[in-house]
């Protein structure tokens, strides 16, 4: 837009998004957003109407988690805003870049109890990256451009703008801003060199390093850098979950998964490098266990965007702050340059390589439908899917036996643990990459949490397969329960409740069950050959559970098998 | 042990929010807190005396300089650093009393700034240590009421806390 023109805050919010490239919004109207709507109304914006506010943060998740864009989502004031805050909160917590929009009730009424109004600045303070109440008109198309910039860079997430109805039929003169200045927001990109030179010399010196690397070489795009870096010192690579897809499942240098579910032989090789190279990561609980016993003879060099990030949980030795694809790019230059052609690790390679084949992530298949087997066919026949997961016993799975390949297909919500996120996240990856096949991989009690969706999906003619681990439990509460609590299975039993088949009928999706290990496939193929959103109820063995397994409080070397059940 | 941060933030409304609300949230304890205009009126300065050890006042920082409203922290030394706090006392006298309030004033150079018939109100400026030493004289006289601003602070010599 050149000239300046006249026109309502709502117009001047779609002007906005159109300037900011967004090509889908997912959302649910209410009163005091009236007038945006009425601007959406002929808008070439792709709305999707979902059916619970909570479904439109996740699908905004999922999109731009799918596809490395800003996810927008909708919701009006009061309890159209307070829906939203758990997508917010995971959004938080996982640094997902996503720009969420709310309708406030007019200027005059704020702060006096009005009909549906909730202080949703104040609510989402402590899970926004940023966020905005706008005052005046004029200042809406600032808003919205530092809002988009503020999410999408350095460590991005979500940003949330409240828009009293009155600023959205207020008119001004619209001139979307070219750049943003903010004093108080300048995120670093290009590492400090020196550290990167000192990274390097450790690197060039080690004799056991291992790489553990996380969602920061998704979000900056670092896979090729890490291949290269990983292939000219001959590491091992370990993935946490959000990085699942960083580095292929499938190179030899991968040893899988850390911490609480992962590989024994990552957790093995972390406890005895002599240098842990962490790459966008954030020592997580879940994947250090026991601090202080963690990774006991490492010096550690950290490299992440966020410098709060560094020394937080554990000691780092050599931190280097800034975006990964920059860093590792100069990295490998130096570590090239030292190290000429040599490589130091082949007696290492060879004590982990050993632990690889010795530990290899197992269950026992038999006639009985195991969780492990659907994971392993549909990796085996849909391998350049997008996979989605809900939370729990239902996402290790996904996460172990899958074989990923490549950034931004494997989504799930790893820091806040939200069940109910994968249905929807699934639908916002869908139509960010219409051409990949999407699946959710969910357990029944996660599935239950979202499961309204299936209107938004069958709607929208958005065929994403939710393929429902169905044990009857809310799995993993009751895995603990059968480990740590004497079986005393306190309401986690959810058997019976549901016949998923006609639950998708009933919406007009197509509903599938399978039973037996032979059906597996043939199911998978009808999903993804009918063009439709699905659902299969994969009736699975009840009491299956995830293995290995690092207690609570343990240190990730005392990683034990779980009892097999045949 | 205290630190003493010196904080610019942008002058909107909410900022004060988003810092204090950090630092319960986080688990960081504020002893004393004051906030004022800068000679630019966009900004405003925070001055924040933190208890913790080196660990904790390095995270401290470092979240608060990843709010978007937060131009710069800086930790001021100790030892190269002016501090001052402003408190009122309000004080009972009688007829006997009264001269040897005064005295006490004098000595640490404070200031009476109301003079009503049973009380007064003694108007103080200084370090913390300072104004804890008066309280206590005045104590025995009894404290009707008291308020404080909470420090500020400020490098000495050519240093300064930038703005950009």
């Amino acid at each position: 837009m050149g000239k300046n023109t006249r026109m309502t805050g709502a117009r001047a919010l779609i002007e906005s998004l159109y300037a900011e490239k967004v090509d889908v919004i997912f959302g649910y109207p209410g009163g005091v957003l009236l007038p945006i709507y009425d601007a959406l109304f002929d808008a070439d914006i792709k709305h999707i109407l979902v059916r619970h506010e909570q479904a439109a943060a996740h699908a905004a998740d999922g999109y731009a988690r799918a596809t490395g864009k800003v996810g927008v989502c909708l919701a009006t004031s009061g309890p159209g805003a307070t829906n939203l805050v758990t997508g917010i909160a995971n959004a938080y917590m996982d640094s997902v870049p996503m720009v969420a929009i709310t309708g406030q009730v007019p200027r005059s009424m704020l702060g006096n109890d009005a009909f549906q109004e909730a202080d949703i600045t104040g609510i989402t303070l402590p899970i926004t990256k940023h966020n905005y109440l706008v005052q005046d008109v004029e200042d809406l198309p600032r808003i919205i451009k530092e809002a988009f910039h503020i999410a999408s860079t350095g460590r991005p997430g979500p940003v949330l703008v409240d828009i009293p109805k009155d600023v959205t039929t207020d008119e001004l003169d619209f001139k979307y801003p070219d750049k943003v200045d903010l004093r108080g927001y300048k995120p670093t990109k290009a590492g400090h060199r020196q550290q990167i030179k000192r990274a390097a010399e450790a690197i060039s010196k080690a004799k056991k390093p291992v790489l553990y690397v996380g969602g920061g070489i998704i979000i900056s795009d670092a896979s090729p850098e890490l291949l290269e870096l990983a292939e000219t010192i001959q590491a091992p690579v370990t993935t946490t979950l959000l990085g699942k897809g960083a580095f292929p499942d499938t190179n030899p240098l991968c040893v899988g998964m850390p911490g609480m579910h992962g590989t024994k032989y990552a957790n093995f090789a972390i406890q005895e490098c002599d240098l842990l190279i962490a790459v966008g990561v954030r020592f997580d609980d879940r994947v250090t266990g026991k601090i202080d016993s963690f990774a006991p003879n490492a010096k550690i060099i950290h490299i992440d965007v966020d410098p709060a990030e560094i020394s937080k949980n554990v000691r780092v030795d050599i931190p280097v702050v800034g975006n990964a694809k920059s860093i590792l790019k100069l990295l490998v230059e130096f570590v090239k340059e030292n190290l000429q052609g040599n490589v130091n690790t082949k007696e290492w390679n060879k004590k982990w390589g050993k632990w690889k084949k010795e530990y290899v992530l197992h269950y026992v298949p038999d006639n009985k439908l195991k969780p492990q087997y659907i994971i392993e066919q549909i990796s085996d026949m849909y391998p350049d899917s997008i996979i989605v997961t809900e939370v729990g016993q239902n996402q290790m799975w996904a996460a172990q036996y899958f074989k990923f390949t490549k950034p931004r297909t494997f989504i799930s919500s790893g820091g806040l643990g939200t069940m109910g996120y994968g249905f929807p996240a699934a639908m916002g990856a869908k139509m960010g990459q219409p051409d990949k096949i999407v699946f959710d991989i969910a357990g029944d009690g996660s599935f239950q949490m979202s499961s309204q969706e299936l209107a938004t999906v069958v709607q929208n003619e958005i065929p994403v397969i939710v393929a429902i681990l169905n044990n009857g439990f809310l799995g993993m509460v009751r895995q603990w329960q059968e480990l740590f609590f004497d079986r005393r299975y306190s309401h986690t039993c959810i058997d019976n409740s549901v016949d998923f088949v006609k639950l998708a009928e009933a919406y007009g999706a197509l509903g599938l069950r399978v039973t037996k290990p032979d059906e597996v496939r043939p199911a998978l193929k009808k999903a993804v050959d009918s063009g439709r959103p699905t659902v299969i109820d994969f009736v699975v063995d009840k009491e299956e559970n995830v293995s290995p397994m690092v207690p609570a409080g343990a240190a990730i070397n005392e990683i034990l098998d779980l009892e097999v059940k045949a | 042990m205290k630190h003493t941060l010196a904080i610019l933030v942008e002058n909107k409304p909410g900022v004060l929010t988003r810092v204090a609300g950090l630092f319960s949230r986080r688990g960081y304890n504020i002893e004393s807190l004051a906030v004022g205009v800068t000679d630019n009126p966009e900004i405003s300065r925070m001055t924040i005396v933190v208890s913790g050890d080196d660990h904790v006042l390095e995270q401290v920082s470092k979240q608060l300089n990843k709010l978007i409203d937060v131009i710069r922290v800086s930790d001021l030394a100790p030892d190269e650093t002016i501090e001052r706090e402003l408190a009122f006392f309000k004080v009972k006298v009688d007829k006997g009393n009264r001269s040897e309030i005064m005295q006490i004033v004098d000595v640490f150079r404070a200031q009476i700034v109301d003079v009503g018939v049973k009380s007064l109100i003694v108007a103080v400026t200084g370090t913390d240590d300072k104004i804890e030493a008066i309280e206590q004289l005045l104590r025995n006289f009894g404290i009707i009421e008291e308020a404080r601003t909470g420090m500020i602070a400020m490098n000495r010599g050519s240093k300064i806390v930038k703005q950009d």
